[in-house]
């Protein structure tokens, strides 16, 4: 039989094709309803296929659980379901017509911190959940703290189990203003307030009757409306190389193209780049994808750039506008790492450090202090920083790394530490540039 | 040109080609496995525009049961021609005929689990070490743990609880020697993203994806091709139907769906109005609530 042939692209019954992607993640405490309220998006959104609804009622009922526990959807390794807890992140998708959905959903106990931050990192949203009997409690201000360290754009602060305070307004608006007051410390680019109820439904994907007083979007429909990437193309270009094509067969005789995926900004045909760290200067000559010709390449595109002239470039060296701001270089660097390892921290102990595509290594210099991530407080004399410690340190890079300040760039602003050892990744970094840093300097 | 944006199709492969491209960068041996399904299909696409015009610098590599659809090993060899790529074919029936595993017997036998043997010598035998797959954290909820370079101890094993954090866009291949990774580029694409992708890019597919006349016989609510490698039991009755594979496995663990859909738009259209996974139609997951992190556990795909 023959191949078929797609037969291009056509109308409403396709799909939507002009979806957007939207990541976030979700963090609560144990039992505040992270996994119900999930799985109530997935269920009620039309996400939840027959066959698993079947294999969750068969799973709710040896548990005892009358009717479908939604939670089941999400706790998918053998020992989350037999604890009933959620121990990994584990990925979850939908889709509306509008967007499709990654979320990250991320066990709440302090001993899982490094698993919100792993699920923080790409995540455009964070959905801090609250029961609203509780109001805000340590957590709260843990996961707040991470949402705001990770710089993840839009923090929804969801207010759950509304059933159980009946649907009480006053009780929705103390909650909101002890919240604001966290806020001063923390600092978010937007927040969002919303009364739900995970297990009922209630503002989680349609509009509740209960809550005549909350005229906000549903907690979907603010999903489907916050802006992503919205800022990601006006920073300043960032080209990390990843890896360099190079062919020399008859149609493409001495080809080299430069593979990697735009991390800030944009390039276009024709443009004066910088390579760093070797300073050399050069042009744009083409930007491909795949065997197709762009004439602009933006953020987060996976590209292969040619240039002008012949200069030596290597894996980890990256790209820069000319005449745009440039990223800082230095060996010593200072940044919030969040241990994700049993095994400490070692002062003056070495490490791998890979950021973007580059690798080097690099010795601890200082823990300047730690921070108590349930009272937001810095810890200055105790400095053994343990797994799922966030602590403020500076390391010293066998060469200098080129970087942008996490806050600016969440791309080319983080880092990992990985052990020689184990080569387990053992740090999550990000850099927080000192103003002594000079950017770099041409 | 204030508002560049990427649809989510697009996105998707950025990211994919990404990690197959940190791949080639990060491993000495890597290989791409290739079962001749949708998602290796879509992989070896992406493989195909990130490394382009260069040839994809790793072979593929075909676990064959011995019991595939003909159509299948006809639309392989065509395109690993047309890519130009390297082929490594590891065959379960050698396997067995070298008493490394032992035929399953009766009716339900198939060689579905047999393969992670064969796969795991076939990436020893060649030294290969990294071993890049089509795996989907939506098809399954021990998939849905599983990060983009997962590692594996030197018996092939995964440690679900002891998996590398995965953070940003950065990726830790590093390994000791007899370890390898496996490396899941569309860890985060679903069932409907794979099919519109293909319909946005216009990839051909094997012809067992659309609506054909074929004999086939139901077994717990399942229509499977009557062909012999599924012996069949007195009472299962052959009929001709219209069917279609929404996956392509080997032929004992692939369930047919009736369908008239003949085009990539009336098969998303009927993906989109369907109750049930693509995994539902698999009865390699149905053996047991946990069957699939089980033999993940052991080195399966
Ligand atoms: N009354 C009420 N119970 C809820 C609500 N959301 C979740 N629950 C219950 O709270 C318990 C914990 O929920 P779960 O989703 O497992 O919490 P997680 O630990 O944050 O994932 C379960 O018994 C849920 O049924 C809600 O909105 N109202
Ligand atoms: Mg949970």
């Amino acid at each position: 039989m023959d191949d078929k042939k797609a037969s291009g692209l056509a109308g409403m019954e396709t799909g939507y094709l002009d979806m957007e992607l939207l990541r976030f993640s979700t963090a609560g405490s144990v039992d505040d309803g992270k996994s119900t309220l999930i799985g109530r998006l997935l269920y009620d959104s039309k996400s939840i296929f027959e066959d698993q609804l079947q294999s969750m009622r068969e799973a709710s009922s040896r548990m005892g659980d009358e009717g479908v526990n939604l939670a089941l959807l999400t706790d998918g390794l053998r020992a989350e379901r037999e604890q009933g807890i959620t121990i990994d992140v584990a990925y979850r998708y939908f889709a509306t017509p509008k967007r499709k959905f990654i979320i990250a959903d991320t066990p709440g106990h302090i001993e899982y911190t490094r698993n919100m931050v792993t699920g923080a990192s790409t995540a455009d949203v964070a959905i801090v959940l609250v029961d609203a009997r509780k109001g805000i409690v340590e957590q709260t201000k843990r996961h707040s703290y991470i949402a705001s360290l990770l710089q993840i754009p839009n923090v929804i602060l969801a207010i759950n189990k509304m059933d159980l305070v009946n649907f009480s307004k006053d009780v929705f608006d103390a909650i909101q203003k002890e919240f604001e007051e966290i806020t001063t410390i923390l600092q978010f680019k937007k927040i969002y307030f919303i009364p739900i109820s995970a297990r009922d439904g209630d503002n989680v994907v349609y509009a509740s009757a209960n809550t005549p007083w909350y005229n906000g979007e549903t907690l979907l429909g603010l999903l489907e409306k916050i802006p992503v990437h919205s800022n990601e193309n006006s920073l300043p270009a960032r080209f990390p190389v990843q890896y360099i094509i190079g062919s020399n067969n008859d149609k493409h005789p001495d080809y080299r193209g430069y593979a990697g995926r735009v991390s800030g900004g944009s390039f276009k045909v024709g443009e004066a780049i910088l390579v760093l760290p070797s300073n050399k200067r050069s042009f744009i000559e083409a930007i491909h994808e795949g065997s197709k010709e762009l004439n602009e390449a933006f953020t987060p595109q996976s590209v292969t750039i040619q240039l002008d002239g012949n200069i030596d470039i290597n894996r980890g060296d990256m790209f820069v506008k000319f005449t745009a701001a440039y990223p800082r270089y230095s060996s010593t660097i200072s940044l919030h790492v969040c241990w994700l390892n049993a095994v400490p921290l070692r002062i003056g102990g070495k490490y791998i450090v890979r950021q973007t595509t580059d690798e080097t290594s690099a010795i601890v210099k200082d823990i300047r202090f730690k921070v108590n991530i349930n009272t937001l407080e810095n810890i200055e004399d105790d400095k053994t920083v343990n797994m799922n410690d966030i602590a403020h340190i500076t390391i010293k890079t066998q060469k200098p790394l080129k970087y942008d300040d996490y806050s600016e760039n969440r791309i080319t602003g983080s880092l990992v530490l990985i052990d020689e050892n184990t080569f387990e990744t053992v740090g999550a970094g990000m850099i927080v540039s000192d103003p002594e840093v000079f950017s770099y300097n041409i | 040109m204030a508002h560049r944006k990427l649809n989510h199709l697009k996105e998707l492969e950025s990211e994919s080609i990404f990690i197959i491209r940190e791949v080639a960068a990060q491993f000495d041996r890597p290989a791409l496995l290739f079962s001749g399904g949708k998602d290796s299909i879509v992989m070896a696409y992406m493989a195909y525009k990130a490394f382009y015009p260069a040839a994809i610098p790793f072979p593929f590599v075909h676990i064959d049961t011995g019991h595939n659809f003909e159509e299948t090993l006809t639309y392989r060899d065509k395109l690993i021609k047309q890519l130009g790529a390297k082929l490594v074919v590891g065959s379960v029936e050698e396997s067995i005929r070298h008493g490394r595993v032992g035929e399953e017997k009766g009716y339900y036998a198939s060689r579905n689990k047999l393969q992670t043997v064969t796969l795991l010598d076939t990436l020893e035998k060649h030294g290969f070490d990294a071993a890049l797959g089509g795996g989907r954290r939506d098809e399954e909820k021990a998939r849905a743990k599983e990060r983009f370079f997962s590692h594996r101890d030197e018996f092939g094993q995964w440690d679900p609880k002891n998996q590398r954090p995965e953070l940003w866009n950065i990726l830790n291949g590093k390994k000791h020697t007899g370890e390898h990774f496996r490396v899941f580029p569309i860890s985060n694409w679903t069932e409907m993203d794979v099919w519109q992708y293909i319909l946005q890019e216009n990839i051909p597919l094997p012809s067992l994806y659309y609506t054909h006349q074929r004999e086939v016989f139901e077994r717990d609510q399942i229509l499977y091709a009557a062909l012999p490698p599924i012996p069949r039991k007195p009472t299962e009755k052959v009929e001709v139907r219209s069917v279609r594979c929404r996956t392509i496995g080997d032929i004992t663990c692939t369930g047919l769906t009736l369908s008239t859909a003949n085009t990539l738009e009336e098969i998303i259209s009927e993906i989109a109005g369907s109750r049930v996974t693509e995994r539902g139609g698999r009865l390699d997951d149905k053996r047991s609530e946990t069957a699939m992190e089980d033999r993940k556990k052991e080195g399966y795909f």
